[in-house]
């Protein structure tokens, strides 16, 4: 064990737990608006796996990582449109419409990649850019200013979140129609309207996370790449007490765990790898079970709006 | 959800033909918008889509050997199915049946090769219900969070899923391996044979087709008798119906859906158990199948009903096998039936609304014809 408390290697391991933090950020942050609103999505794994080889697909055949993160951006808001179209205007059960949107997602996504690229391949990927000045600081800059545009893009979204739900007209709206939609509604907010913006950012930020994924972080694609991560992402909602910089540190906690285990699978540290696979899982279900911000859950959260109803 | 409708036509006397009917309509209306979409996306792929659909309906149909393995797979389907039907009355989603399918099958391959000098007739009964408890076990945890501490059970199903892939990729490579391939030096992911007199008896020679779905058959009939016909099962479809009535009349909402849950576990566990039993003959990888979310589909198209489960296996487990045929004659995917069967789910808990709606209108025409008890 002394080796793990090596400076290179706790280094390692934090600019690790950075990079893995990205894709729970963009996914959980976003699934965040939608909660915040009164919808749980719980399609978010399988917009992602969609977004995800949307986004690979376009970097494979144009080179053009930008274009790649918008086939991700369309992906996704195409997925959020059947998703709100669903469990807003049909007010279906939510969590089982998710469940229907996710293995739709993961049946496309494998279909559409046993088809058009067959075999794994890899791409070039977004590259770290070294943020002037502060790149240089000894460690810190290795771990947090060294990183990729979409890394960075997914820590600047914390603090935008938080100021679009706590300090914006539209942050009120999102919270009113997800704490009392009946009473939103009879101000005049437009319930619907509303969880349909909330549901689409939240499915865009995913498809955003899935892009992350394929083209910045592990740069290929193949069957079911996400392995579950959107899953995470919704219980870091939860984790997080629907705020986003609740869901920031869940974020954090859950990729040092993630980023702790490669590193003891690479220093060869004699534990099964199953068994280093499986602790996030089982930190997911601790910190369920021992977290205390239920009390925030939006009120109407899982339940379907109609007029004239309670 | 389409549960009042048959709240409602189950207490009525006669035959509610309109309501069969429109409950019939709108699932299957769904399923042939998701087989038009399908038709779509065979497009893109530039495959014709009469060519691969009448493929998929032959290989599922279209022979002996077809006909049986549809039913071997309807089979699992059923089994976690009604563990479904259970724990949506109660309100309780359980996405957990890949990993009370794995906990089963692990307990049903630990068991009988721990007493493999037992006499089958002990031996196989005894494994279906330790399958059974462990499915049971695993579906507990989420079920007492939830009733503790709140733990929103949707998710805690889902890490337990995780939890229990990796469990029997680590027992499959450890202590429950093949010791022959230990010996030749494969070192295969899977468990050792399991003995003969635990297998499942072949109820057509030379085909797949096992006496577990007869089980599934007649379980279906029970758990119909248990939601309908016991105090037990009255009070699980209560908490559903109503949690906040069923409160007030004295019934234990968190032990109820705990209970509920705990028993999805359970004939998850007996879907694993059988796979193993009468399929695999051992543990290996991928011997979920995907039943765990297959099956929320077919419980689904069933109206959350036991006994419409039943012909929704049936219809479902010939997608898959007809998926299978329908990959090697035309080159798509098995991949494309997961889709579908996705977007199958999108439908028909999309088109609950209408259903409801519909019964509200029935109610209130019955209110104003005078004869409107409700």
């Amino acid at each position: 064990m002394s080796e793990l408390l090596q400076v290179s290697v706790i280094v390692g391991i934090l600019t690790s737990a950075i990079r893995l933090a990205t894709p729970y950020l963009y996914a959980a942050i976003g699934e965040t608006f939608a909660q915040s609103s009164g919808v749980l999505n719980l399609g978010v794994d399988g917009i992602m796996l969609v977004s995800a080889y949307a986004s690979f697909f376009v970097v494979l055949h144009t080179g053009n990582l930008w274009l790649g993160l918008l086939a991700a951006i369309i992906v996704g808001l195409l997925m959020g449109l059947l998703m709100s179209f669903i469990s807003v205007t049909l007010k279906a059960e939510q969590g089982i419409s998710g469940i229907g949107l996710y293995m739709f997602g993961l049946g496309l996504s494998s279909l559409l990649f046993k088809t058009t690229i067959g075999t794994v391949k890899t791409v070039t990927g977004f590259q770290p850019v070294k943020i002037p000045l502060l790149g240089d600081i000894p460690f810190l800059g290795k771990i947090f200013f060294n990183q990729s545009l979409l890394v960075y893009g997914a820590f600047l979204l914390v603090p935008i979140a938080w100021w679009v739900l706590e300090k914006t007209t539209w942050g009120l709206k999102i919270k009113s129609v997800g704490q009392n939609p009946a009473a939103a509604d009879s101000l005049g907010v437009s319930v619907d309207r509303v969880r349909y913006v909330s549901v689409c950012l939240g499915a865009i930020l995913a498809g955003i996370a899935g892009a992350s994924l394929s083209i910045s972080l592990l740069n290929l694609f193949q069957d079911n790449l996400t392995a579950g991560q959107g899953f995470i992402a919704v219980a870091l909602v939860y984790f997080g007490g629907w705020r986003p910089v609740g869901v920031l540190w869940g974020a954090m906690l859950f990729s040092i765990v993630n980023a702790f285990q490669l590193w003891v699978q690479v220093l060869g540290v004699k534990i099964p790898s199953d068994v280093a696979i499986m602790l996030p899982y089982l930190l997911t279900i601790a910190a369920l079970a021992i977290t205390t911000n239920r009390g925030r859950q939006p009120a109407a959260l899982n339940k379907p709006f109609e007029r004239g109803e309670s | 959800m389409p549960l009042e409708v048959n709240e409602k036509t189950a207490r009525t006397h006669r035959i509610d033909w309109a309501g069969i009917f429109v409950n019939l309509l709108l699932p299957l209306a769904g399923i042939l918008m998701a087989l038009l979409i399908g038709a779509i996306m065979l497009i893109i792929l530039k495959v014709n889509p009469l060519t691969a659909y009448a493929e998929l309906v032959k290989g599922a149909f279209g022979s002996a050997s077809g006909i049986t393995q549809t039913l071997v797979k309807a089979t699992p389907l059923l089994l976690v199915g009604l563990g479904i039907c259970i724990a949506f009355r109660a309100s309780v989603i359980n996405i957990g049946g890949e990993g009370q399918i794995i906990a089963g099958a692990i307990a049903a391959t630990w068991w009988p090769l721990t007493f493999r000098t037992w006499p089958g007739w002990i031996l196989l009964p005894t494994t279906l219900i330790v399958g059974f408890a462990a499915g049971a076990a695993w579906g507990f945890i989420p079920g007492i969070l939830k009733a503790r501490l709140k733990v929103n059970e949707i998710l805690s199903t889902v890490m337990m899923n995780a939890i229990a892939i990796q469990t029997m990729n680590l027992l499959i490579r450890s202590v429950l391996m093949d010791p022959a391939g230990v010996t030749a030096g494969t070192y295969l992911a899977q468990s050792e044979r399991l003995p003969e007199q635990v297998w499942l008896v072949r109820l057509v020679p030379q085909t797949l087709l096992h006496a577990g779905s007869l089980i599934a058959v007649v379980l279906a009939v029970l758990v119909y008798i248990f939601l309908w016909r016991t105090t037990l099962g009255y009070r699980i479809r209560a908490v559903g119906f109503n949690p906040e009535a069923a409160r007030f009349s004295g019934i234990n909402v968190p032990f109820n859906q705990a209970l509920a849950l705990t028993l999805a576990g359970g004939f998850s566990g007996i879907a694993g158990a059988i796979e193993v039993l009468g399929v695999q003959h051992r543990l290996l990888e991928g011997i979920t199948g995907g039943y765990g979310f297959s099956g929320i589909v077919a419980a689904l198209f069933g109206g959350l009903h036991p006994l419409g489960t039943i012909p929704a296996s049936i219809l479902f487990g010939a997608l898959l096998v007809g998926g299978d045929s329908m990959q090697r004659a035309v080159q798509v995917p098995n991949s494309l039936i997961s889709a579908i069967l996705g977007l199958v789910v999108l439908f028909v808990v999309g088109s609950a609304l209408w259903t409801r709606r519909w019964t509200a209108k029935r109610q209130i025409a019955a209110m104003k014809k005078g004869e409107g008890q409700l």
